[in-house]
């Protein structure tokens, strides 16, 4: 499949200690695993399991995904900006592939 | 034995009651994958229903994409904050749907994210605190067309 894009919106400054909202989309098909081909064969499962959500190395948030989530998962969440700093953020395949994207964000 | 034209109606009725009254109970009971997976977030307890507001659609109409809120009243300092929030969908073939885990960091217990809903079920979110305590609410979906594949 096409390669996972992953997409993140975060402000880019906030005041010290300002509870923030995270939105974050990936483009991934979810295939549950329920689904069958054309010839009644059962499609494998290939989801996206785990994401997670750090500031300057320390978590923020972290999900754990089954296969009734739907197809480019989206997740919005909060975060508390104790100071600037990067947020990584990480999506996590069955097949193994990792996908990552950092945000920087500036306390005024 | 014959059965009357009258009889026959009554007969009718009578078995549209019992099938009336029957079905919300059983939609009331949670299949055991459920309970188990309440259980396996409760550690026993029973969840108290409170503090968890779950916000999904009344009526969706595509099961693809619902998109489901869970908000926590919490003040999510360190020695007090939600820990776990479970979603589950009782009626999918597997009911769980996500686990979120929160940290002190996160300023508010909320998350939002789309799920498929297979039919019209409940939608249960199940929350775990620091302090040991355990929440929960439910809500349900209406499903015009279901989004498990088929």
């Amino acid at each position: 499949m096409a390669k996972a894009k992953p997409r993140v919106k975060v402000p880019k400054s906030a005041d010290k200690d300002e509870v923030i909202t995270i939105k974050t989309l990936i483009s991934h098909k979810m295939e549950s695993g329920q689904r069958k081909d054309k010839d009644g064969n059962p499609i494998p499962r290939q989801i996206i399991n785990k994401f997670t959500c750090e500031f300057n190395g320390k978590p923020v948030f972290s999900c754990d995904l089954e296969p009734a989530i739907s197809a480019n998962p989206y997740l919005e969440f909060s975060a508390k900006v104790p100071e600037s700093g990067v947020f990584t953020f990480t999506w996590l395949d069955d097949d193994g592939s990792v996908y990552s994207t950092e945000s920087k964000i500036k306390v005024n | 034995m014959n059965i009357t034209r009258r009889q026959a109606l009554a007969l009718g009725a009578g078995a549209a009651v019992v099938t009336m009254t029957a079905l919300p109970r059983l939609s009331l009971a949670d299949t055991d994958a459920v309970k188990a997976a309440i259980d396996a977030m409760a550690g026993g307890a029973t969840p108290e229903v409170a503090n968890v507001t779950l916000t999904a659609p009344e009526i969706a109409e595509n099961g693809n994409t619902v998109p489901i809120t869970v908000a926590i009243d919490s003040p999510m300092t360190d020695d007090d904050y939600v820990t776990d929030v479970t979603i589950l969908a009782a009626g999918n073939p597997s009911p769980g749907v996500a686990t979120f885990h929160f940290t002190p960091m996160s300023g508010s217990a909320e998350a939002t994210t789309r799920m498929r809903l297979a039919k019209t079920q409940d939608v249960i979110a199940v929350a775990k605190t620091s302090t040991g305590k355990v929440y929960m609410d439910r809500k349900t979906v209406k499903v015009t067309i279901g989004g498990c594949g088929g």
